[in-house]
């Protein structure tokens, strides 16, 4: 009795910010907005019909979900290369190594679309190297479109993989590793036959971690899109916040949550099927 | 097995890709020129200076400290009792409640954001103190609890029954007994806490109003309409303070000791 008394507190900051406001969200949902714009109670389903029925969204939810796959499939390949440098690393050196790979953690998401801006600007560092080297004379376009959106956020989901994959690949044996390079493997067959199958299952949750993140994210999309690079998450903050259709926004996000708790799920399948091994 | 030339290419380049933003702003900040150009025309403290001047963003910065540190005192106020209670007594429901005070972290940012818009305009409490600090507390308070019930858990349960033994009550023992001993792990939640609020940006972007504003709120405006080195500048104001937090947990605790393992 005194356990749940002593957790009171905890879940009554919870209660009042969490719960209430998320079954509110969804009680939204379910209103209606007048041709005014105005919201009106209601328990109908027209908002997510009209949402469910307008091809700007599936445009939304395809490009969200093809950007996120991507980013994250990216982050994925150029995080294993570096978990695997941590782990093959001298002990004194790991941890540094290991601090510097999720250090981006701790610098706010804005902060580094600053630097990729000084980066991939016009006037960025990207440009100022292949103007003055002659190789392109006008400045190539790195950001305001996709392409920025893309590079920003395959940095922004790398630390999250390389936190699943170096606790993933701690565990796997190196010795391995050493028989097959001693039975005669070259470097890229002994990564390719053992290696890689072994660590599997760690790439897999980082990269199904790295795209549940990508599908939500917002700052990034936001700044290094320059407002031209439209996503559900975007999408659902000018609803709220620009156009002030909460209906609408409140359906688009209960339909976001939706695919993320089916991906959590199939993450759970795969897993299951896994754990057995 | 010593890494191969190609695996220290890739890692490279993967290094490269994760580091480069934060350098980049690192020197940008220090810009005599006007735009976000690199290389910079010169170097100068000109946009500190210029940072400093702007009342916004200073109001700003007082804003985020202010509401950083209540958030983190009262998120350590709500999740210490809790974790207490997860990590030590049993009753039921135990897992479950230990399951809810973490699930706020399994939904997006921009969903909850949006949640607590729609719950605190309506009464008034958007872009007020009250409002923020109940959202931003929110998000702290699964963290705290998160490494309280870790930090208590690495106390020898022996010690507090040996303080039982010798007459203590279960209240004394605890307040004397295991917390002092995980006094470190208090200070290192403490510290995640003021960084998660302090650097908190989609919820407060929701919630905040022209008269209340935050740090990383007015960053994200400024980066969004203008690209001059003064948003670096204020970048690494915040990065800055991210680094101060880190390295003081550091020299007070250690990072082994305050996340409980050795």
């Amino acid at each position: 009795m005194i356990g749940l008394l002593l957790c009171l507190p905890a879940a009554l900051i919870l209660g009042l910010g969490f719960v209430w406001p998320v079954l509110l969200l969804a009680r939204i949902s379910f209103n209606r907005t007048t041709d005014m714009g105005a919201m009106e109670q209601a328990w109908t389903l027209d908002t997510y019909a009209k949402i469910v029925t307008d091809d700007f969204t599936w445009d939304l939810a395809w490009n969200t979900v093809t950007l996120s796959a991507g980013c994250a499939a990216a982050a994925v390949a150029l995080a294993l290369p570096v978990t695997l440098l941590i782990r093959s690393a001298d002990p004194r050196w790991r941890g540094l190594l290991a601090l510097l790979a999720v250090a981006p953690l701790l610098v706010s998401g804005t902060a580094r679309v600053v630097g990729w801006m000084a980066i991939l600007g016009d006037q960025g560092m990207i440009n100022a190297l292949l103007t003055g080297l002659g190789i392109a004379s006008d400045p190539v376009r790195l950001i305001n479109n996709l392409t920025g959106v893309r590079i920003g956020l395959t940095e922004s989901l790398m630390p999250y993989c390389c936190l699943v994959l170096i606790a993933g690949l701690s565990r796997l044996d190196s010795r391995l590793e050493e028989a097959a390079a001693t039975l005669g493997a070259t470097r890229s067959r002994t990564f390719l036959r053992v290696t890689l199958p072994l660590a599997a299952p760690a790439l897999l949750a980082a990269f199904l971690l790295a795209f549940v993140l990508g599908v939500s994210a917002f700052v990034t999309p936001r700044l290094m899109g320059g407002g031209r690079v439209f996503v559900v998450a975007t999408e659902i903050f000018d609803m709220a916040l620009e156009t002030v259709d909460w209906p609408a926004a409140a359906a688009l996000a209960m339909l976001l949550l939706g695919a993320l708790v089916l991906a959590m799920v199939l993450r759970g399948v795969t897993a299951g099927r896994e754990a057995p091994r | 097995m010593k890494p191969g030339w190609f695996l220290r290419l890739a890692a490279f380049c993967g290094y490269s890709l994760l580091l480069a933003p934060a350098l980049l702003v690192l020197v940008i900040s220090f810009s005599a020129g006007d735009f976000l150009n690199f290389p910079p025309p010169g170097f100068s403290l000109r946009w500190y200076a210029a940072l400093i001047d702007n009342g916004q963003l200073m109001a700003a910065l007082r804003n985020s400290a202010l509401l950083a540190l209540g958030v983190a005192a009262i998120a350590l106020a709500a999740g210490l009792p809790a974790a207490y209670a997860i990590a030590r007594l049993d009753f039921p429901g135990r897992g479950a409640l230990a399951g809810f005070l973490a699930a706020p972290l399994l939904l997006p940012t921009l969903v909850l954001g949006l949640a607590l818009l729609l719950a605190l305009q309506p009464m008034r409490l958007a872009a007020t103190w009250p409002g923020l600090m109940l959202a931003h507390a929110m998000v702290a308070v699964p963290f705290a609890v998160r490494i309280m019930t870790t930090a208590f858990g690495g106390v020898p349960k022996d010690l507090e029954e040996a303080a039982w033994t010798l007459g203590a009550t279960r209240f004394r023992a605890a307040l004397r007994v295991t917390l002092p001993l995980a006094a470190p792990g208090a200070i290192a939640a403490g510290a995640l806490c003021f960084l998660v609020s302090f650097d908190e940006t989609v919820i407060s972007l929701f919630l905040v109003g022209p008269r209340l504003s935050t740090l990383p709120v007015e960053m994200f405006r400024y980066a969004e309409n203008r690209t001059d080195p003064l948003v670096a500048a204020l970048a690494m104001t915040l990065i800055g303070v991210a680094l101060a937090v880190v390295l003081l947990v550091e020299r007070l605790v250690g990072f082994r000791r305050a996340v409980g393992r050795n």
